[in-house]
């Protein structure tokens, strides 16, 4: 990669955060911690790695990406419209009465694969579309929390069960749920150890970084799945909120998100100064 | 009185309990020969490996039913997919495969698709309207012995809640042979409600999704309606049509094999005139085939309903599936008394009437 690219994701993933501080300043606000720790990972899965045409979302040798966990529907439409599959003025009818932008993701969006929202449903459906066609990658990204719902760990077997070498999971491993640390609540360590026990290749990166993430998301054997552990920080890009679980979720008011803005573009501007 | 046993293995005892009733001697007209009886069950899972061999998108999920022969899936390598005890993962993975292009046919007991997969069926499945054949075994008590755990006494009230869902209650097996060539060829999801043991064919001609069947058209207008669904209700209602023959009363047989489309201008029509209806379910009374044709003739055609079907009470003891309808009142004897208190006006029959069929 060169350094251009790197500037131009880190350019995009910027503009996906006042994205999700825009749609968090709406009517209805929305799921902000979650959404923040996402957004490195979603940004480089849908510039980089997965085959897919904004023109074409139902192409059938697309890729397939399955947000899981669906709570961070507003950098998913982020991401989509900045890739083309919509244009960014939609973003600003989010939540209103009438638009397609819901809470939780729909497929009536474009580049939406299916609904989701109830937690524990990805990881199942990316299996069947890894099944279905063994030429495409099929990608479920999950909350970390969400790995307490116990059908996770029902498709985790069956994923290892059928071989689906092209499919990857990835964990949005940002240690935090709605009422506080994963740790403090169901725990989840040690959770490579857990998906290696379970047969999948485990690596691990920071969910931050392109360069890892990159290589953490390159294809792995061929006859197992991979599990990617990003470790991330809820909130990201927001110092007053980063790493707290009350960022879960925000209603923001116009000089809240005004400020908000502002911490991110300074953020931004020394970062790629 | 005993029902007369519908199994035709006499593996299973049918014990004799006490009456508390009049000793209506039932008409027990001799068949002129003896109705073929298969399972609904295993005449699909003989058929599934031939339509499949027919079209190269289906697929077999199975969820370590035991119901399948898997050497009889070695023409169409990869598509028959033992999912193991999961069924979540087997909704969802159905979803995504059918998400895909793909029509897979889904297999697990009905107790565990109802409720256990049901909020995968609701979601990936259902609310993306996608073509998921869910075939449901064990519907009803059909599990018998087994116990409240695996009957299915609140299943069609699920599913036919979901909207579009197409709900299927074939009443033998030569009708679940064609409810499930002809769902192969509709665009949404289908569930597809079987028994486990063998019963005989009802017949009443041709089967088609959707359209209800008039096994008893008797003379219209009847003086009774008795509708019913699945293969034990069905064939109640024909002996009970039987025996009020024999009383002078003509009651109309309707077999709304299909909850979801309902076939609304049936039921309408085979109530005019009436007294009212008889439902007859293997499934509590609230919500399935009884509420279906209570909410229809609400709406359409004001009319008493009376529903027979499980008591709002769990089996308590153990008993083979004739013995479980017998013991609650899932029978000829039970259409019959029902009938008689609509023509008659005779006051009860409520869904918390835990004693319907001995009104």
């Amino acid at each position: 990669m060169t350094d251009r690219v790197a500037t131009n994701l880190a350019t995009t993933a910027h503009q996906v955060r006042e994205h999700i501080v825009g749609m968090c300043a709406g009517p209805e606000g929305g799921h902000l911690g979650g959404s923040m720790s996402l957004v490195e990972i979603l940004t480089v899965l849908y510039f980089e790695v997965l085959r897919i045409d904004p023109v074409r979302p139902a192409a059938p040798d697309r890729d397939v990406l399955i947000l899981s966990k669906g709570h961070g529907a507003i950098c998913l439409y982020a991401v989509l419209a900045e890739r083309g599959f919509f244009p960014a003025e939609e973003l600003a009818e989010y939540a209103r009465p009438g638009s397609r932008l819901m809470g939780h993701p729909i497929r009536a969006v474009p580049g939406v694969e299916m609904p989701t929202g109830s937690l524990g449903h990805g990881l199942a459906l990316a299996n069947g579309f890894a099944l279905a066609d063994p030429n495409r990658r099929c990608f479920a990204v999950m909350g970390d929390g969400e790995l307490q719902e116990g059908s996770v760990w029902e498709a985790a077997m069956t994923s290892v069960s059928l071989g689906l070498g092209n499919l990857t999971a990835v964990i949005d491993r940002n240690r935090l749920q709605l009422t506080g640390p994963t740790e403090d609540t169901v725990g989840l360590e040690p959770l490579a150890d857990r998906w290696r026990g379970f047969g999948w290749t485990v690596r691990e990166a920071d969910g931050h970084d392109f360069d890892a993430l990159r290589a953490a998301l390159e294809p792995g054997a061929t006859d197992r799945p991979t599990v990617v552990i990003a470790h991330t920080v809820k909130g990201r890009g927001l110092p007053s909120v980063e790493g707290r679980a009350h960022s879960h979720y925000a209603t923001l008011g116009t000089r809240q998100a005004e400020r908000a803005l502002a911490v991110l573009r300074a953020r931004h501007r020394r970062a790629t100064s | 009185m005993t029902e007369q046993s519908l199994h035709t293995r006499p593996d299973e005892p049918h014990p004799a309990k006490p009456s508390t009733k009049p000793a209506t001697k039932s008409p027990s007209k001799p068949q002129a020969k003896p109705l073929p009886a298969r399972s609904a069950r295993e005449v699909y899972s003989a058929l599934l490996p031939e339509l499949m061999l027919a079209d190269e998108r289906l697929y077999c999920l199975d969820s370590d039913t035991g119901l399948f022969d898997v050497d009889a899936f070695a023409a169409v390598p990869g598509r028959y997919l033992n999912l193991g005890i999961a069924e979540q993962s087997l909704m969802g993975t159905a979803a995504g495969l059918a998400a895909s292009g793909k029509t897979p046919f889904v297999t697990t007991m009905a107790a565990f698709a109802a409720t256990r997969a049901l909020e995968a069926i609701k979601i990936d499945i259902v609310y993306n309207a996608l073509p998921v054949r869910i075939v449901a075994t064990h519907g009803g008590l059909a599990a018998g012995h087994l116990g409240p755990t695996h009957h299915a006494l609140e299943d069609l009230a699920v599913m036919r809640a979901l909207p579009g869902l197409t709900v299927v209650v074939p009443a033998d097996a030569a009708q679940a042979e064609a409810a499930i060539r002809q769902s192969a060829a509709l665009p949404g999801p289908v569930y597809v409600r079987l028994g486990r043991k063998a019963t005989p064919d009802v017949g009443g001609g041709a089967f088609e999704i959707g359209r209800a069947q008039w096994l008893r058209p008797a003379a219209r207008p009847g003086d009774v309606a008795i509708i019913a669904c699945g293969p034990h209700p069905v064939l109640a209602a024909l002996r009970a049509a039987d025996r009020l023959k024999a009383r002078g009363v003509r009651a109309i047989v309707l077999n709304l094999h299909t909850l979801r489309p309902l076939d609304v201008d049936a039921v309408v029509a085979a109530v005019a005139g009436t007294a009212g209806a008889v439902t007859v379910e293997e499934h509590w009374r609230s919500g399935g085939l009884g509420g279906a044709v209570a909410e229809t003739l609400a709406e359409h055609a004001p009319a008493r309903v009376l529903r027979v079907g499980m008591p709002d009470v769990f089996a308590r003891r153990a008993g083979g599936q004739d013995d479980l309808l017998d013991r609650h009142g899932i029978t000829a004897d039970a259409v019959v008394t029902a009938a008689i208190n609509l023509i008659t006006g005779f006051p009860g029959g409520g869904t918390d009437d835990p004693d319907l069929s001995r009104v």
